[in-house]
């Protein structure tokens, strides 16, 4: 049983985030960095570029490789991962550098890299989400031009209730679960995946859900940003 | 560390960093033996069954404990085993590639665990489930967040903090209630590096970039020498070599009381 | 007291009665921020001006740049872009014969040049034939954001005239975020933490103040 008269295991409504926490610029030596806390997540982003792109075979004369990297450390799971990249990350990399590169004005620097490394550090369900939303605060740090900040969340279903944001027990007893990026700005969809079972109703409405968590994460965003940059000693 | 060093250190920046050292300075101010603040937050990744983020300067890194059940190795049949590796990823400093642990990498794993292993830290003997069969193994992971300077020292410590608060998880197994991890007294590394031949604590990675050789030593709650290692392609004198382990019995038994607050 | 900044997407002005300049982009009829930076209106035009990032290069901005390769004919200079720079042996105050490049400039030697010319691929060409141009051989060089140069330099150099004159130091600023800087040991520890305040607040009013405050003033 994961959800009773409207209320979750961990006592959340149905179309409630679980804790966010988002901090920017807290790497000394990355050109962007975010750190992010989301449910059980912890998310270290940083962002290195655009630099110029080694060895020059790989450089795109008309604009920027936008390269992802999603990495899980080893002890960020019940089960200790081995290092290095295994299928799932690679996936995932794949998917966060194409949804980061559809908002960035990659024209502007051909021949380079923009580097984004996440590291996940402790991992709880919703991970791709997480970093995706941490990754962009460190893009925007970097101070990489963008038409927007992406974002991410997810949605799913649980007890054939469609839900926001599945913690770790809802997505492993729960029927689907569905990771989505947006630009907030027009509602882009920039990526999205899915895995389970759902009608088209029930699509429709964790859509819109996982939509309208995004856009809630998204103030969190750009509140960290604007942070960063509020607080000075007056000597 | 493997830095294209050519890119990275320029003439001037290498003059001045000589004639400061010419006059027993250091390029951030601080005298030969201070090391940058230190900071240890434990128990800061739930997954884990021990954890600690170190903080030397802005140097960085996240030590994280898994404990799996395992066989023991033919000649220890009633001892538990252990592993160190290290990841530099290139979150951490722009010189810092993917891909599999290079030679520098293995190096700071492999350091950091002799340092450990020497000093008994982890009762070995503690963690036998069934003799011969079954026993507990120790996976300390070192994940670099930052880079500027002096990782041994920073996994070293990260590690010993770690293992100090970390739990058996007897519950994931089946085996009733989790436990502490049965420790002694951690060792603790001190790290020196030498250029025109001066020898500063606790290098940053401006001093690492210039440095000529690198001497690291962990030693015991007693000063007793565990762990050491030395490093790059220039030279100590044994006078130096000796000096630098008095210096580093100093050193531990500040960063010691780090450890034990 | 704060200047408005604003990220990347925000809705900075309406594009049927102003023009887009740096920073921003076009869409539709409005005009949005493509940058983490401070807002600014000049005249038509809306820009932001950047609080990070890499340092673009323009022709005749002044750099300090380190020789990364030498050829027979021309140096490869890292300027702190994303791309490295090209300096021919025709572009040095030397009489410089081919194949003789090494005997003036090493891997490792540090420079002021001009960017003279740059392509659409974004190959750059500099030049060490202007006044400020030359080998630099002592003092030291410090590394702040490119961004935040224009306010170490201050309204017509006014910080940066407060900075010499407080600190008695020699300091040359370059537009790639480079500063080289001379004096005593302790004046030019000072000075640096005075950029690494400048470096910070860059954003806030008031900051020259606080400069000379800091500076004993």
């Amino acid at each position: 049983m994961l959800i009773k008269d409207g209320v979750r295991v961990d006592g959340r409504k149905p179309d409630e985030l679980r804790p966010i926490k988002i901090e920017a610029g807290v790497l000394y030596r990355a050109d962007g960095s975010c750190y992010l806390e989301w449910g059980g997540n912890k998310i270290m982003a940083a962002v290195y570029g655009p630099r110029e792109a080694l060895p020059r075979h790989i450089q795109d004369p008309t604009k920027a490789i936008v390269n992802a990297r999603y990495n899980m450390a080893s002890f960020s799971v019940e089960e200790r991962k081995r290092p290095g990249p295994d299928r799932r990350s690679t996936e995932i990399s794949k998917v966060t550098s194409e949804a980061l590169e559809s908002v960035i004005f990659t024209e502007l620097f051909p021949r380079t890299t923009i580097d984004v490394c996440i590291e996940v550090l402790d991992a709880e369900a919703g991970t791709r989400c997480a970093g995706i939303t941490a990754a962009a605060v460190a893009l925007a740090d970097a101070g990489i031009p963008m038409r927007d900040l992406p974002v991410a969340c997810a949605a799913g279903k649980i007890d054939g209730t469609v839900v926001l944001d599945l913690s770790s027990d809802e997505d492993k007893e729960g029927e689907a679960d569905l990771p989505v990026a947006i630009a907030p700005r027009n509602e882009e969809i920039l990526l999205l995946q899915m895995d389970g079972h759902l009608t088209y109703k029930e699509f429709e409405e964790a859509l819109d859900l996982a939509i309208k968590g995004c856009k809630e994460v998204a103030k969190l965003q750009r509140k960290a940003l604007l942070n960063k940059y509020k607080t000075f000693e007056v000597e | 560390m493997d830095i294209p060093e050519v890119k990275r250190v320029s003439a001037v920046k290498r003059d001045h960093l000589a004639r400061l050292a010419k006059e027993g300075k250091r390029p951030d101010g601080r005298g030969p033996d201070e090391y940058r603040p230190i900071k240890i937050e434990r128990n800061v990744i739930k997954k884990a069954e021990g954890s600690a983020r170190v903080k030397i300067g802005n140097t960085m890194v996240l030590a994280g404990i898994k404990l799996e059940v395992g066989e023991p190795y033919p000649d220890s049949p009633e001892e538990g085993a252990m592993s160190t590796s290290a990841e530099l990823p290139p979150l951490a400093s722009p010189e810092f590639e993917p891909g599999p642990p290079k030679p520098d990498a293995i190096e700071l794993a492999r350091v950091v665990d002799r340092g450990i292993r020497e000093s008994k830290y982890i009762q070995l003997d503690k963690l036998c489930i069934e003799p011969g069969e079954k026993v507990w193994i120790v996976f300390i992971d070192l994940h670099v967040l930052d880079y500027d300077g002096n990782l041994f020292d920073a996994c070293s410590l990260a590690a010993s903090a770690a293992l100090q608060k970390a739990v058996i998880p007897n519950e994931r197994y089946g085996f009733g209630d989790n436990e502490p991890l049965p420790v002694t007294s951690p060792p603790v590394s001190c790290t020196f590096v030498k250029y025109e031949d001066f020898i500063v604590v606790d290098p940053n990675l401006d001093e690492e970039q210039i440095a000529q050789a690198r001497f690291t030593v962990a030693l015991d709650k007693n000063g007793d020498i565990r762990a050491m290692q030395k490093g790059l392609k220039g030279s100590f004198t044994i006078d130096e070599i000796k000096n630098n382990i008095k210096r580093a019995q100093i050193h531990a038994q500040k960063i010691r009381k780090l450890l034990e607050e | 007291m704060m200047r408005k900044i604003v990220l990347p997407g925000t809705e900075v002005g309406d594009a049927k009665s102003k023009l887009p300049g740096k920073g921003v982009f076009k869409e539709g009829n409005k005009i949005y921020a493509s940058r983490l930076g401070i807002l600014s209106e000049k005249g038509k035009y809306i820009n932001v001006i950047p609080l990070s990032g890499v340092y673009d290069p323009n022709v005749g901005d002044n750099v300090i740049g380190v020789i990364q390769e030498v050829f027979k004919n021309a140096w490869i200079v890292d300027i702190n872009a994303p791309y490295p720079a090209f300096l021919n042996l025709e572009n040095v105050p030397w009489r410089v014969d081919y194949g003789e490049t090494s005997k003036y400039l090493k891997v490792g030697d540090v420079i002021i040049a001009t960017i003279a010319a740059i392509d659409e691929a974004k190959n750059i060409d500099i030049s060490m034939k202007c006044k400020a141009c030359r080998k630099i051989e002592d003092g030291i060089i410090i590394e702040i954001q490119p961004s935040k140069v224009p306010r170490v330099i201050g309204k017509n150099g006014s910080m940066l005239t407060t900075l010499k004159k407080y600190t008695q130091c020699w300091i040359f600023v370059g537009q790639n975020g480079r500063i080289w800087i001379k004096g005593e040991d302790e004046r030019v520890n000072l000075l640096i933490k005075a950029i690494r305040k400048i470096e910070k607040e860059a954003h806030t009013f008031g900051l020259t103040q606080r400069i000379i405050k800091m500076l004993g003033g």
